[in-house]
């Protein structure tokens, strides 16, 4: 069934990368300029009218950010998850408000999260989760959690970390043998 | 501040770019919140109110009050020291967390989870489903003021944590679902000390309906009121009662079956009018689709057999590149997990889709609209959202 589906597109699109996860969930790697006419054929002409989630996976080693459109045909029973890659250095991608309205809120939460742009989304700027936050984009894998949050917050005093296995060993040989 | 008046030329006029022109200095509207605490049981999120006289004309949900940065989280934890974070991700129904991070584990792992385990998490995940439900039914009368119900479902909520304490060992966060199986099985006598919780269940589903489904104040104040559009339904990502309640049998358990669900026999509850009194129908006659499933997976599951499938050191797990999706349906809809692995011992990506994320933000926000200030409450617990899977 998935397989008939792209050779349907592959006529179509110029589609990259074909991974059938499961007999009823595939996905599929396309160029961000074909992203708009596929998910309006997926959603106009072949039936998956409901976009399960929008959300996007930081490959930092290859300077690229991954953004997984993943749409459902309640039919068909069958889904099928479309990757964009886009570069992570200004990233910005097309806005598909108009296509899905509810596209609009993880197109908010992308921005503040990854620092992706996409032009023309509603209240794309207003603060999502964070307020005021001024450091890079926290779900970025080059944002430091451990440097953040030791600059951001202060030890109570009287605490001790203690690495678990010296600790442990500590505990059960006091004498060190 | 002016009054409520039918006279639309009160209202906000759009801008160009589509949003409204409010002028607050012009002593038309007024900035009302509500929320982030609100007895309502929304959990804490808040709702940015316009209004106008007691219509609002404009709502933007808040949230963030419950962030803990999740999913960044487990990018730096093992798969195994994942699995106790997943679960509190949502307080009230947190075992599809666990089932759902666990599927998607084993899917990408290649692992063949024992059939006995997969009758243990569908027993688990109903009785979830089932305290969900009590919690909402408890939050919607008190929306409304009637406060007794609360008391009521949280009496046989309590019934359930104790079958849910003896089978798991905990209360509210049961870390029991883990990658490869589940942790043990039935302890005994489970099955009868079930059908006495199951029977106070039935018994207390009475009264809740005679007292607060045939109630006429109820009823005025629910009936006809946030009514969901059908075309809504895709263009908002609208799923599980919010949806069935529009006459729309959208059901993960039947449109594509998980566990042992295509086993048991039952029938997604659908409702026609899609409004306030409709959804809390749904929810109340689903409460009892709850009880049946229990009682026929008690009846059929197996009595012996492995709980837990062969797993890696969990130390030294590592699982090969790749990416999954795994959906279930949750008291509220459908919740899924996307799942991406680099071929390293952490995972790459980890992503919640809760149904809250869809309902409690464009969703409402586009309902809230034209309503009167006293139904906001019961607006909002209607949709039956809870933050934490908003923010992560």
């Amino acid at each position: 069934m998935m397989h008939a589906l792209h050779t349907r597109l592959k006529a179509l699109f110029p589609l990259g990368e074909f991974t059938e996860q499961r007999a009823n969930l595939s996905f599929v790697t396309l160029p961000a300029s074909h992203l708009r006419p596929t998910l309006l054929h997926l959603r106009d002409r072949e039936g998956f009218t409901h976009l399960v989630l929008l959300t996007a996976v930081d490959w930092l080693e290859d300077g690229q950010f991954q953004l997984t459109y993943l749409l459902s045909n309640r039919a068909q029973r069958c889904d099928i998850g479309l990757r964009v890659m886009i570069g992570r250095e200004s990233a910005t991608m097309e806005s598909i408000h108009d296509i899905w309205p509810t596209a609009a809120t993880y197109q908010r939460e992308l921005r503040e999260m990854f620092g992706i742009d996409f032009p023309g989304s509603p209240r794309l700027h207003e603060d999502f989760i964070l307020e005021g936050w001024n450091d890079i984009p926290p779900y970025r894998r080059d944002f430091d959690t451990l440097k953040y949050a030791e600059e951001s917050y202060r030890q109570r005093p009287g605490r001790e970390t203690h690495d678990p296995a010296t600790h442990m060993k500590q505990q059960l040989y006091p004498d060190g043998r | 501040m002016a009054l409520f008046t039918p006279d639309r030329s009160q209202y906000p006029a759009k801008k160009a770019d589509g949003t409204l022109d409010i002028d607050l200095t012009s002593g038309k509207y007024l900035k009302l919140w509500q929320g982030p605490n609100h007895p309502g049981i929304t959990g804490n999120m808040s709702v940015e109110l316009t209004v106008c006289g007691d219509e609002v004309v404009e709502g933007k949900t808040h949230v963030g009050y419950l962030h803990r940065g999740f999913e960044k989280l487990m990018e730096r934890r093992t798969f195994i020291q994942c699995f106790p974070i997943v679960c509190r991700i949502c307080v009230p129904e947190p075992d599809f967390n666990e089932y759902c991070y666990a599927a998607a584990v084993e899917e990408l792992a290649g692992i063949e989870v024992p059939e006995r385990a997969h009758w243990i998490r569908a027993l688990i995940l109903e009785m979830g489903r089932l305290n969900s439900y009590m919690m909402y039914l408890g939050g919607q009368a008190g929306a409304l003021g009637q406060g007794v119900i609360g008391q009521w479902t949280t009496y046989v909520r309590d019934l359930m944590l104790d079958r849910f304490e003896e089978l798991t060992g905990a209360r509210i966060y049961h870390m029991f679902i883990l990658p490869g199986g589940v942790r043990d099985g039935l302890p005994e006598g489970f099955e009868r000390r079930m059908e006495e919780t199951l029977c106070e269940v039935e018994r207390t589903l009475k009264d809740v309906y005679e007292v607060m489904f045939c109630n006429a104040v109820f009823k005025k104040r629910t009936v006809g009121v946030g009514v969901i559009d059908l075309a809504w339904l895709d263009e908002y990502g609208v799923t599980g009662p919010n949806a069935r309640a529009a006459g729309v049998a959208k059901d993960v358990r039947k449109d594509q079956p998980y566990l042992v669900y295509s086993e048991l026999d039952f029938e997604p509850v659908i409702g026609h009018d899609s409004d306030i009194y409709t959804r809390a129908d749904v929810r109340r006659r689903d409460v009892q689709v709850c009880v049946d499933l229990i009682r026929q997976i008690l009846a059929k599951m197996p009595k012996d057999g492995p709980l837990m499938a062969k797993t890696p050191n969990v130390l030294h797990w590592k699982i090969p590149r790749g990416e999954t999706y795994i959906r279930g349906e949750c008291s509220r809809g459908e919740y899924g997990y996307y799942l991406v692995t680099d071929g390293s011992g952490y995972p790459r990506r980890v992503n919640v889709r809760g149904p809250s994320y869809t309902h409690a933000m464009t969703l409402l926000e586009r309902m809230i609209v034209n309503l009167n200030i006293s139904d906001v409450a019961a607006l909002m617990v209607s949709l039956h959202t809870y933050p934490p899977e908003i923010e992560r």
